[in-house]
């Protein structure tokens, strides 16, 4: 994903005027023939992630369309407040893409894993989140949002889907339908969740905009079947939950919510290791749905 | 600012940038209060955000809005808040209050009008107690390895810092900046500092308040 974030980005400052580039010692790379070409919207500040993401909003107040990128935790929670007083407050629009989602640099240590990007962004008026499965879909999603006027996070993971999907920006895609449950899976879960519940009898949506979030099509194809919905994510479990009571209000909902646990990590090793520890594995995750519709 | 009550925690926040902001905005910046938002203006960003009386009473003598609003501020009906707000009061560039995120704002915005092409100034206004803040020194070492001759910080010292600054336009300097400190209620001065900037580095203005 990382690779096609530097290419569309490229495109992108290639026919977009607006668009500038602000990096914190992270993927310089990527972005060498952008920076080369256009040295006054590329801007690298070096390791200051505070003063990277005011910069940008910056940039946005003067017109332009910022990007701000680097590696979760130091892009989402260490300049928070700048993402929320600066973007959010002001009412201007940006873009954040971080890179390494949850434990993918899984032999770090917990200061570089992100599980709560999500969660903490959720938190804010008018964010918008967006968690692409594959780099095409990164690619599509990107190109339909970034200019779209508001503060939209973009979650870029090592690990991703074998096949795009025809995604748009803020919609469930419906891949599968059945009666039993509705699953929701959200971005790089996908395959993991087909696998899981290859032989049941459930729809399976596809969530690439977490926020916002599409409450019209889960309760359309919820409602048809039995009033039960698994979310499973690959940040901090949950974190959809109260979009889905509230897409379903009044109805009653059953919901079992899978995802990483709220723990401190302390292991080494790959991110399937993590996952497979923490009930993430396609095997895992079936587990956990059997017993959910065991229990309805 | 007599019209305004309901801040005196902040009076000497607010008393301190009396002087700095009259000389700005009646001798040094081109803006037009009928169009606050007009490309061809300088850009003035109160870093500090606390204290924004002294702003506000200019900004009203200037006519970027009614005097009268003076009276309702920090009330339900009023548009003028105990930190300035770029939606609700014309002639606000950005919304602050939180320390530390005006400043590196304004380098944004100095290096947008560079990569637009246009030789409008960009002044931000940072308090000594918000360069406690590590943003204002990151900042600080951004800015002074870049050239932005059209960015001028004024940095208001009313030794309202808990730890001790020492020579701030020393350290400034230190990072790449021209520096200047000069006495805060000399409108000369000021004037003098303001209107001469580097014509290749960012220079800071420090302003001494000592009453």
């Amino acid at each position: 994903m990382r690779a096609q974030m530097g290419a569309t980005l490229q495109d992108l400052m290639d026919t977009d005027p607006r668009l500038a580039i602000v990096l914190a010692d992270i993927s310089h790379g990527y972005f060498e023939r952008a920076a080369a070409a256009y040295p006054e919207r590329v801007i690298k500040v070096g390791i200051m992630e505070q003063t990277a993401v005011s910069l940008a909003a910056g940039f946005a107040i003067e017109g332009f369309i910022p990007v701000v990128h680097s590696i979760t935790p130091f892009i989402v929670e260490r300049p928070f407040e700048q993402i929320k007083d600066d973007f959010c407050y002001q009412r201007l629009g940006g873009n954040i893409i971080s890179t390494g989602a949850s434990y993918d640099y899984g032999t770090d240590g917990m200061t570089h894993y992100g599980m709560g990007d999500v969660p903490i962004l959720r938190t804010l008026p008018g964010m918008e989140v967006v968690v692409p499965g594959t780099a095409g879909e990164f690619d599509a999603l990107f190109r339909e949002a970034y200019a779209d006027g508001a503060p939209t996070y973009f979650r870029l993971a090592e690990r991703q889907n074998l096949t795009d999907r025809a995604v748009r920006f803020g919609r469930l895609e419906v891949v599968r339908r059945g009666s039993a449950a509705t699953i929701v899976a959200v971005g790089p879960m996908l395959d993991r969740v087909l696998e899981a519940v290859a032989n049941l009898d459930v729809t399976v949506l596809y969530c690439t905009t977490v926020a916002p979030f599409d409450g019209e099509a889960l309760r359309a194809e919820t409602l048809a079947g039995d009033r039960a919905v698994v979310v499973v994510e690959p940040y901090y479990e949950g974190t959809l939950v109260p979009e889905i009571v509230a897409a379903l209000r009044p109805d009653p909902v059953r919901i079992e919510a899978i995802g990483v646990p709220r723990r401190v990590l302390t292991r080494y090793g790959s991110a399937d290791e993590h996952d497979a520890d923490l009930g993430l594995s396609a095997a895992g995750i079936r587990r956990r749905i059997e017993d959910f519709l065991a229990e309805g | 600012m007599a019209l305004a009550s309901g801040d005196e925690k902040h009076d000497p926040s607010a008393h301190s940038t009396l002087d700095i902001l009259w000389v700005l905005y009646d001798r040094i910046l081109r803006y037009d209060p009928r169009d606050p938002r007009s490309e061809d203006r300088d850009r003035f960003l109160m870093s500090k955000g606390h204290g924004p009386l002294a702003l506000f009473a200019i900004l009203a003598d200037k006519g970027f809005f009614p005097a009268e609003e003076m009276a309702r501020f920090e009330t339900w009906e009023g548009i003028l808040g105990g930190h300035p707000d770029r939606h609700r009061v014309p002639g606000i560039e950005v919304s602050t209050g939180s320390l530390g995120h005006g400043f590196p704002m304004a380098v944004g915005v100095a290096l947008a009008l560079r990569a637009k092409g246009s030789d409008r100034r960009v002044f931000v206004l940072i308090g000594d107690g918000e360069a406690n803040e590590g943003s204002v020194w990151e900042t600080a070492l951004l800015a002074g390895s870049l050239e932005l001759p059209h960015l001028t910080a004024i940095l208001v010292d009313n030794a309202s810092s808990t730890r001790p600054l020492g020579d701030i336009g020393a350290k400034f300097a230190a990072f790449g900046w021209s520096a200047r400190t000069v006495d805060g209620r000399d409108h000369e001065a000021l004037y003098e500092a303001l209107s001469a900037p580097d014509s290749e580095r960012p220079t800071i203005v420090v302003a001494g308040i000592r009453e």
